[in-house]
């Protein structure tokens, strides 16, 4: 295993500078964190270039921070460089009001419905994807239910009168 | 009288068009599951297809998010249910992974061996119903005599079979019974002999291979792109195996190889599940010879703040009762971290992506479900070819749908 993670961060800052940012190591596996429009010119380089080749997508998803004020979506990709055995986490944060994201379809095939799944739970707008169109979920829903306003039931609450489960009534 | 042609509403142009519109699925039986694709045939040959997933969706990730860690792994037995227990043991060491716990020896080796039987009993699935689906159905009747030997020994081990629920954080619920094992033994004893006469049936069958050879071919190239991976990227020639490139539950100590073919057609599909199966036969046996020298009453790591203890524990030691009460409170403190988690899963990389903040829940969890990836390759792994190679196909990618669907 030649390639390292100083190594691929070398690679990434004398390339992009600053507009990577946020570089950790949680479990060994190297983060960082691009600008929003870079994200596929960093998946480009990080493809093409002889020495990094992270030429497999592990893995889209996003999450949902409500806290942070204009990045309140993140995009996760998982990269996989299967030469030297080593990955990479890329992030890309986007508003929740315009979350539109570079599509990375013309670089995996893979991206395709990692995409729309991404899109289906989190209303990612990725821009540029052939087929954006709900995955899992019916294609007449209106919201994107993994984002954290929609909470699951409380399993304590008691307005609910379900005699069958004991739930409700006069307690 | 009402103008006839009023009640017949056809969509433009299908009258004058030279195609026809099938659907396959999705509830057919040669689909092995809740997919459906909306073929556009031309006499017998696929013009193209578009597969619409999501009919058992049921939203484990959202699910995931109000439960407490230890809660968690029944969810994922429903993922790939043909082998819960690799999916169990996936989530146990990503938690493990985030927590920092050091399972022991013992624990490893006895998960190998679980995981092992899983795969083999997942692969024995695949590989016959391959043969299901070409017109031989004795093969499948045949080896599901030892699918039911195997969930016997789930059974003996955690209690149910097919939705496991195997293990806790940091090693198992109990430890392993003398029946337990000597099943296992009695499975290593005469399941080669029954794989051996099932391969004699198919391998060098002709029919079977004219039935499976170049149906369904793939690229190394392509099925990387396609983010392939387990055996169905082996078969394309990619010696990509978690097991091998990042081991887990000591995968390293063990001695075996990494079956690849060379086409990626149906038919290498079905060589490498039946070498594979080969070899997670030979890792049992290693396992059970190891588990020899090792202490034979360890079953799980020494971490009462997340390790469930032993119910007899909680009513007789006050230690046991307060650890309880702490895990199944949520008042035991789970570290903030972001931890990426894979494991060899049944057919392919099933990763397992948490984010804890903290809390008594995950903040967020991802599961890398390796059908759903693959799956998106279908409609260009039978274009041009025929409707029965579309069916076997279908059934050499080992799809599930509960994993396709989460």
């Amino acid at each position: 295993m030649s390639l390292t993670n100083e190594r691929i961060q070398q690679r990434l800052t004398e390339k992009f500078g600053d507009v990577l940012s946020g570089f950790e190591e949680p479990y060994g596996l190297l983060t960082l964190t691009a600008q929003k429009d870079y994200n596929l010119k960093v998946m480009q380089f990080l493809f093409d270039d002889e020495e990094l080749r992270f030429r497999f997508l592990t893995d889209i998803t996003a999450v949902h921070y409500p806290e942070r004020k204009n990045e309140e979506l993140a995009v996760v990709y998982h990269l996989h460089n299967l030469q030297d055995n080593i990955r990479l986490r890329l992030k890309v944060f986007t508003p929740v009001a315009k979350p539109d994201v570079f599509t990375a379809t013309s670089l995996y095939e893979s991206a395709n419905w990692m995409e729309r799944e991404t899109y289906d739970f989190f209303g990612i707008n990725f821009v540029g994807h052939p087929n954006l169109i709900r995955v899992l979920n019916v294609d007449e829903m209106t919201y994107f239910p993994m984002r954290k306003e929609f909470p699951l039931e409380d399993a304590m609450r008691i307005d609910k009168d379900d005699e069958m489960f004991g739930r409700g009534g006069n307690i | 009288m009402l103008d006839q042609k009023q009640h017949i509403k056809l969509p433009e142009g299908s009258i004058e068009k030279d195609t026809t519109t099938l659907n396959l699925g999705p509830t057919h039986p040669a689909t092995h599951g809740v997919f459906q694709n909306i073929l556009e045939i031309d006499g017998e040959r696929i013009v193209s297809a578009v597969p619409t997933v999501g009919y058992i969706h049921r939203a484990f990730e959202k699910i995931a998010e109000r439960r407490p860690y230890y809660q968690i792994t029944p969810l994922t037995d429903r993922l790939n249910y043909c082998s819960a227990p690799i999916n169990n043991m996936g989530w146990l060491l990503t938690v493990e992974k985030l927590l920092g716990i050091e399972v022991p020896k013992r624990v490893d080796y006895l998960r190998v061996i679980i995981m092992e039987l899983a795969r083999i009993a997942d692969h024995l699935i695949c590989s016959s119903v391959m043969g299901v689906d070409t017109g031989a159905l004795t093969g499948f009747v045949y080896v599901m005599t030892y699918r039911e030997l195997i969930y016997e020994i789930y059974e003996e081990i955690c209690g149910s079979r097919l939705t496991t629920n195997i293990g806790r954080i940091g090693g198992f619920e109990r430890n392993f019974t003398p029946t337990a094992f000597a099943k296992i033994e009695r499975f290593l004893a005469e399941y080669p002999a029954v794989l051996k006469e099932f391969e004699t049936l198919l391998t060098r069958n002709r029919i079977f291979m004219e039935r499976t050879q170049g149906v369904g071919a793939i690229s190394a190239e392509r099925a990387l792109s396609y983010g392939f991976t387990g055996p169905n990227l082996r078969a394309a020639g990619v010696d990509y195996d978690v097991r091998v490139a990042n081991p887990y539950s000591s995968y390293q100590d063990f001695d075996f190889s990494v079956p690849v073919g060379t086409t990626g057609d149906s038919y290498d599909r079905f060589l490498v599940r039946n070498a594979e199966m080969w070899e997670s036969i030979s890792i049992i046996r290693q396992a059970m010879e190891k588990l020899k020298s090792l202490p034979a009453d360890v079953y799980h790591a020494d971490v009462p703040a997340y390790y469930l203890p032993d119910k007899k524990d909680v009513y007789t030691k006050m230690e046991a009762l307060i650890y309880h009460f702490k895990i199944v409170m949520g008042e035991t403190d789970i570290l903030p971290g972001e931890v990426y988690n894979a494991v060899e899963g049944a057919n392919g990389e099933l990763g397992f992506y948490l984010i804890s903040d903290g809390g008594r829940s995950p903040y967020r969890l991802h599961f890398r479900r390796p059908c759903f990836i693959y799956y998106q390759a279908y409609p260009e792994l039978i274009k041009g070819s025929m409707l029965s190679d579309a069916i076997v196909c279908m059934s050499s990618l080992n799809l599930i749908a509960g994993e396709l669907d989460a």
